[in-house]
C-alpha cells in the first residue's frame, strides 16, 4: 500500500462522494420518518389509553429487536411479494425510518417521563387543555432534553446507511466494491477512504448538534447523557 | 353573592379518606387562612376547588357557575381561579416573562403586543421586570414565586389559591413573597391561602380555617381563634405553631 | 394474500441460528477483553499525552466513528493484499470484535470514572497500591454498573452479526439471518421468512434481557448505583 496506490485513489473520489450523497439522503430521510414516528409512538405509549400505549410499546419492541439488515430485506423484498413495488432507495428509508422512529420513541419516552407532574399541573391550572399542556410545556422540554440522546441515535444511523449496500442501493460501499472491481489493487485504500469519510461526516454532524444544543440551552434544563 | 361556595367536598385516596365533607364559602374580597398539620388535605382542598384533583363527592361554585357541573368548561373556570403552588411549578423551558404569557397569548387568545405588556405589568407589579429574561433556574426561590404570583395575575382571576406558597423558601426570601401577597390582600383580591405564617393569617385574613383529619374543625375571624377558640385542639395547634414558625412575617 | 409456511426451514434456521449465537458469544468476550484493557488505558494510561491513552484514544474514536460494514469489508476484501487471508466468519468476528471492543471500551470507562473518588483514596490509605485499588476496589464496582450497558450492547452485536453472511459464499458460514435469504430466495416466500428469521431474533433479544437483568439482581450490591439505565 504505497503513496503511488493510494494517488490512485484521488480521482475517483467524486464517485464516493457521489455516493456518500446517496448516504446523506437515506439518513435525512430516515431521521425525519423516524422522528415524526418516534415522536408520535412517545406521546401514545406514555399519554394514551392502555391498548393503545400497549401498541405502541409493541410496535417499538419489534423495531428495536430485529437487525437492520433483517428489516431492510423485509421490506425490499417483502413487499414486492405482494406485488407493491418500491425501489430500493425508499425501500432503505422505510426499514431504517421506523427502526430509528422506535429508537428516538425510546429516547423522548425517557424524556417524557422525567418532566416533573408539577409542569403539567402548573399548565392545567392556567386553563390549558391537556393538550395544550402537552404542546406548550411538556414537549418543548422534552425535546431539548432529547438532545443529547438524538446526537448518539445520529451517528448510528449515519452508519447504518450502509447497510442499504445489502439491498443493492448505489451508496458509497457500492461506489467503492465498483471501483474496486476495476482495480483490484485499490481494495484497502478504498475502504479505507470510506471509513474516512464517515469519520468526518460523524464528526461535523455531532459539532453541528452540539452548536444546536448550545444554541437551544436552558439553564436549568440540561439533558443528561 | 359569595364569590365562591364549596359544599360537602369528599376526597378518597385509596383506603385513606382525605377530605370528610368541607364547606365554606368566600365573599369577593375576603382572605381565608387555611392552616392545620400536614397531611390533613389543605392541599387536596385546594386542587379540589379547581378540579385539578376530582372530589368524590360533593360541589363547587364560582359565583353562580358551577364548577363541578357535568360537562362544565373547565379550562375556562381554571383561567379564573389563579393557583401558586408551594414549590412554583414554573415552566422550565420559559424565561418569566414567556412564563406570565404563555396563558394570556394560548388560553385567553390575546395579541403577542398586549400580551407582552400586560405580562410586564405584572412583572413590575411584584417588582421583577428587571428580571424578565431570565429563566427560572437563574431566579432565587422568593423571585420565583413571585413570578409565578405575576402569572397567576396576569390571567385576571377572580380568585387566587395559594399553596403554602412561603414553604420552599429559605426564611430571609419569605418576607418579599409575603409582602406581594399582603399587597394583593389590600388592594381586594380574593384569596384562600394555605400558610403557617401566622404574622400573615393575624395581619391579612378575614378568617382562620383550622383543619384536621379532613375536616374543618374552626373556623373565625383571628382575633376570636387566636384569644379564645372554642375547640381546645385549635388553641394547641396554634401554640405549636406559633412555637416552631415564631410570629413574624 | 396467502401465507406459506414450511416446518421444514426450522432446522436449518436453527443451524444458522448456532452460528449467529457463537459469533455474538465470541466477539463479547474478546471484545470485553480488549475494551477493558482500552478502557482502563483512557483512565490510567497516563495524561493526555502519553502514547497509550492517545493509541487507545484513537482506536476507540476511528472503530466507533466509522461504520461496521466498511469495517468488514476492509478486513475481508482489503487485508488480503497485505498478506492477510481470513475465511468469512474469521473476517466476521475479527471485524465485531474489534467493534464492539470500542464500545465497550467507552461503557468500562464511563463506569470506572463514576466509581467515587474518594474510593481510590480510601483503598490507597489502607496501603494498597494504584493497580491494587484498581483491581480490588474500582474494578469490582465498576463491572457491576457497566452490566447495563454491556447488556445493551450485547443485544447490538448479536442483530449486527447478521452482516457478517454478507461476504459468505458458501452455506457453512451463513448465519440465522444468511440461512433465511437462502430460503426466502429458494423459495420465493420472503415475507413469511423474514419474519420467521425476525421473530428468531426478537425470541433471542427477549432472553438475553430476562437473562442479563438476572445476573445484575445476583450481583446487586444495596447503594450502588446503575447509571445509564433508567433515564
Ligand atoms: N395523588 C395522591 N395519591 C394518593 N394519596 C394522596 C395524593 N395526594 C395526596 N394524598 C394523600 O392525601 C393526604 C392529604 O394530602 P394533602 O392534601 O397534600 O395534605 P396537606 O396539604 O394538608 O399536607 C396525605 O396523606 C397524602 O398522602
Ligand atoms: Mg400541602
Amino acid at each position: 500500500m504505497d503513496l503511488e496506490t493510494w494517488a490512485k485513489v484521488v480521482p475517483e473520489l467524486p464517485k464516493l462522494l457521489q455516493g456518500l450523497l446517496v448516504n446523506v439522503e437515506i439518513l435525512l430521510g430516515l431521521i425525519s420518518l423516524g422522528f415524526v414516528v418516534g415522536v408520535g409512538a412517545a406521546l401514545l405509549e406514555v399519554y394514551a389509553p392502555r391498548p393503545v400505549g400497549f401498541l405502541a410499546s409493541a410496535y417499538t419492541w419489534f423495531f428495536r429487536g430485529v437487525p437492520e439488515i433483517v428489516l431492510l430485506f423485509l421490506f425490499y423484498f417483502g413487499f414486492d411479494q405482494f406485488g407493491i413495488k418500491i425501489s430500493a432507495f425508499l425501500a432503505a428509508v422505510l426499514a431504517l425510518g421506523f427502526r430509528s422512529s422506535a429508537y428516538q420513541a425510546q429516547i423522548f419516552r425517557g424524556a417524557l417521563l422525567s418532566i416533573p407532574a408539577g409542569q403539567v399541573m402548573a399548565a392545567r391550572a392556567l386553563g390549558l387543555s391537556r393538550l395544550g399542556a402537552i404542546r406548550y410545556v411538556v414537549l418543548p422540554q422534552a425535546l431539548r432534553l432529547s438532545l443529547a440522546g438524538w446526537s448518539n441515535e445520529f451517528s448510528s444511523v449515519l452508519k447504518d446507511t450502509t447497510l442499504a449496500w445489502g439491498i443493492g442501493v448505489v451508496e458509497v460501499t457500492r461506489q467503492a466494491s465498483y471501483i474496486r472491481a476495476t482495480d483490484f489493487t485499490l481494495t484497502l485504500p478504498l475502504y479505507l477512504t470510506v471509513a474516512l469519510l464517515f469519520l468526518v461526516l460523524t464528526y461535523a454532524g455531532n459539532f453541528a448538534i452540539g452548536m444546536a444544543e448550545k444554541r437551544l440551552r436552558v439553564p436549568g434544563l440540561e439533558g443528561r447523557r | 353573592m359569595p364569590l365562591l361556595r364549596v359544599e360537602d367536598l369528599h376526597k378518597r385516596y385509596g383506603h385513606e379518606e382525605v377530605l370528610k365533607g368541607v364547606s365554606l364559602t368566600l365573599e369577593p374580597g375576603e382572605t381565608k387562612v387555611v392552616i392545620g398539620p400536614s397531611g390533613t388535605g389543605k392541599s387536596t382542598l385546594l386542587r379540589c376547588i379547581n378540579r385539578l384533583t376530582e372530589p368524590d363527592r360533593g360541589r363547587v361554585w364560582l359565583g353562580d357557575l358551577e364548577v363541578t357541573a357535568r360537562g362544565a368548561d373547565l379550562n375556562k373556570i381554571r383561567a379564573q381561579i389563579g393557583f401558586v403552588f408551594q414549590d412554583f411549578n414554573l415552566f422550565t423551558h420559559l424565561t418569566a416573562l414567556d412564563n406570565v404569557r404563555l396563558g394570556l397569548l394560548k388560553v385567553r387568545r390575546m395579541g403577542r403586543r398586549e400580551a407582552t405588556e400586560r405580562a410586564m405589568a405584572e412583572l413590575e407589579r411584584v417588582g421583577l421586570k428587571a428580571k424578565a429574561s431570565a429563566y427560572p433556574a437563574q431566579l432565587s426561590g422568593g423571585q420565583q414565586q413571585r413570578v409565578s404570583i405575576a402569572r397567576a395575575l396576569a390571567m385576571d382571576p377572580k380568585l387566587i389559591l395559594f399553596d403554602e406558597p412561603t414553604s420552599a423558601l429559605d426564611p430571609e426570601l419569605i418576607g418579599e413573597v409575603l409582602s406581594v401577597m399582603i399587597e394583593l390582600a389590600r388592594e381586594g383580591m380574593t384569596m384562600i391561602v394555605v400558610t403557617h405564617e401566622m404574622g400573615f393569617a393575624r395581619s391579612v385574613a378575614d378568617e382562620i380555617v383550622f383543619m384536621e383529619g379532613g375536616v374543618i374543625v374552626e373556623q373565625g375571624p383571628p382575633e376570636v381563634l387566636f384569644r379564645s377558640p372554642k375547640v381546645p385542639r385549635t388553641g394547641e395547634f396554634l401554640r405549636k405553631i406559633s412555637e416552631l414558625y415564631g410570629e413574624a412575617g | 394474500m396467502n401465507f406459506v409456511f414450511d416446518p421444514s426451514w426450522l432446522p436449518k434456521l436453527a443451524q444458522g441460528l448456532s452460528l449467529t449465537l457463537q459469533l455474538t458469544a465470541y466477539c463479547m468476550a474478546l471484545g470485553a477483553g480488549l475494551g477493558l484493557l482500552l478502557g482502563l488505558l483512557r483512565v490510567y494510561g497516563g495524561g493526555r499525552f502519553s502514547p497509550l491513552y492517545w493509541l487507545a484514544s484513537a482506536y476507540v474514536h476511528f472503530f466507533r466513528g466509522t461504520p461496521l460494514l466498511v469495517q468488514l469489508l476492509t478486513i475481508y476484501f482489503g487485508l488480503p493484499s497485505v498478506g492477510i487471508v481470513l475465511g468469512p466468519f474469521q473476517a466476521g468476528l475479527l471485524a465485531m470484535t474489534l467493534n464492539t471492543a470500542a464500545y465497550q471500551a467507552e461503557y468500562f470507562r464511563g463506569a470506572i470514572q463514576s466509581v467515587k473518588a474518594g474510593q481510590m483514596l480510601a483503598a490507597r490509605a489502607v496501603g494498597m497500591s494504584r493497580p491494587q485499588a484498581v483491581r480490588h476496589v474500582i474494578l469490582p464496582q465498576a463491572l457491576r454498573l457497566v452490566i447495563p450497558p454491556w447488556s445493551n450492547e450485547l443485544i447490538y452485536m448479536l442483530k449486527y452479526s447478521s452482516i457478517v453472511s454478507m461476504t459468505a459464499l458458501r452455506p457453512e458460514t451463513w448465519d440465522l439471518f444468511g440461512v433465511g435469504r437462502q430460503i426466502a430466495s429458494r423459495n420465493f416466500r420472503y415475507f413469511e421468512v423474514y419474519i420467521l428469521v425476525a421473530l428468531f431474533y426478537l425470541a433471542l433479544v427477549l432472553l438475553f434481557t430476562v437473562a442479563l437483568r438476572w445476573v445484575e439482581g445476583r450481583v446487586r450490591v444495596p447503594g450502588l448505583g446503575t447509571p445509564g439505565r433508567g433515564v
